[in-house]
């Protein structure tokens, strides 16, 4: 294949992965990869390049649109980027000392994660009232709009929340992902905000956590620019317009799809890297 | 007067940051499309392949090496340029914090947005990652 060849066709599949990525809210880094992978033969350390690229477009342009809203919560965002931004470094580091095939079986028990967490009903829990100690060590606590006003909410499990968020931090520079499923987890649950708060709160994250990714990852020379540009382009606008169409699009059946496609990828991506562990 | 607490509230300070993340992005996806077809019009006839790794040569690796391709005129280190001003736009976005918390005068804030802004340019600068 010719290099505009590839780029034309790695840009639309960019395109496709973006736009779903976007409407189904599962982002989309975790596809990003296995496409370039599977369907265009890229090599696995590319593919983690390329994508990790594309989530700082992504995340930037998304984040613009939420922070107007008044969700973010921006001393959570700031205290735990401390932890993803050093653990992106950990991430850096390490991508170059473990085996691609040991990477391709986290890869793929992240899939079955993310399928797992898709699939279950999205409960509001309770919302807290009374800070805990270091909620109000780092004056975390704040308020967010509801169809009453604006609501009072607490934080608690900052330490917990700060130690998942390490790791959040390693699978994103390791996989080339936004990991925000994890992010989401840590703040959603651990530390208990509200909804809403913790899925704009993690995009907002996202994009400083791949940029401290990418820097790694630069110097490692997993960044080319001729496989980069066309995934950037392709997921950034598949992302914006996604963004546009989301109130008309059928997003059920369109997360029915993009689970499919995590099925496959998934296994694929265990069957590949334990036959070459093993 | 306005108090500069007031003047730079939380939700103030995230509508301009929001406002900086947009024109960052945009900014390197202009730089990005520039370089793109230049390389599409140089070479867009050489064959591609990415299935194995070679690793990218050394002055597409670093910050000084992209941009003295890039002011070279060479399209592959502005594409990559476009790409590194992408990777610094949530490094801005984080300087940008760290200037709202000195004027709201939180110290607490001051030094841990500060701590992410360290570990940040020490992945785009030095890119050792913690090894």
């Amino acid at each position: 294949m010719t290099i505009l060849a590839l780029a034309a066709f790695v840009g639309i599949g960019s395109f496709a992965a973006g736009l779903l990525g976007s409407l189904t809210g599962l982002g989309g880094g975790i596809i990003v990869v296995p496409m370039l992978i599977y369907v265009f033969h890229v090599d696995f350390r590319y593919a983690v390049g390329a994508s990790l690229v594309s989530i700082i477009a992504t995340s930037s342009g998304a984040a613009a649109a939420y922070v107007r809203e008044g969700y973010t919560n921006v001393r959570v965002g700031i205290l735990l980027e401390v932890a993803t931004t050093a653990g992106a470094l950990v991430g850096g580091a390490l991508t170059g000392i473990i085996d691609p095939s040991i990477l391709k079986i986290l890869f793929g028990l992240l899939m079955v994660f993310t399928i797992y967490r898709s699939l279950q009903p999205r409960a509001e829990h309770e919302i807290l009232s009374t800070p805990d100690r270091w909620a109000a060590r780092f004056r975390l606590d704040s308020t967010y709009p509801t169809l009453e006003g604006r609501q009072h909410y607490s934080v608690r499990n900052v330490p917990g929340g700060f130690v998942l968020m390490f790791f959040a931090g390693i699978l994103s520079a390791l996989l080339g992902i936004g990991s925000g499923i994890i992010k989401v987890l840590a703040m959603d649950q651990l530390m208990r905000l509200p909804f809403k708060v913790s899925t704009t709160t993690s995009n907002f994250m996202i994009g400083v956590t791949a940029a401290a990714g990418a820097g790694v990852l630069l110097h490692l020379g997993y960044i080319d620019p001729t496989l980069a540009f066309p995934v950037m382009l392709g997921v950034l606008a598949g992302a914006l317009i996604g963004a546009r169409i989301l109130s008309r699009a059928n997003v059920k059946w369109l997360r029915q799809l993009f689970t499919l496609i995590l099925v496959v990828s998934a296994a694929r991506m265990l069957y590949d890297g334990i036959t070459a562990v093993l | 007067m306005t108090q500069p607490e007031a003047r730079w509230s939380d939700h103030a300070v995230e509508q301009i940051i929001g406002r900086l993340l947009q024109i960052g992005v945009l900014l390197a996806a202009a730089v990005v499309i520039v370089g793109a077809a230049l390389l599409l019009v140089n070479h867009g006839a050489s064959p591609a392949s990415y299935s194995e790794f070679r690793g990218e040569p050394s002055e597409l690796r670093t910050v000084a090496g992209i941009v003295r391709g890039a002011a070279a005129f060479h399209a592959a280190a502005i594409v990559q340029l476009g790409l590194v001003l992408l990777i610094a736009t949530p490094i801005a976005r984080v300087g940008f914090t760290l200037v709202a918390f000195i004027l709201q005068r939180d110290r607490t804030y001051v030094w841990i947005t500060t701590l992410v802004l360290i570990l940040l340019l020490f992945g785009l600068v030095f890119g050792r990652g913690a090894a």
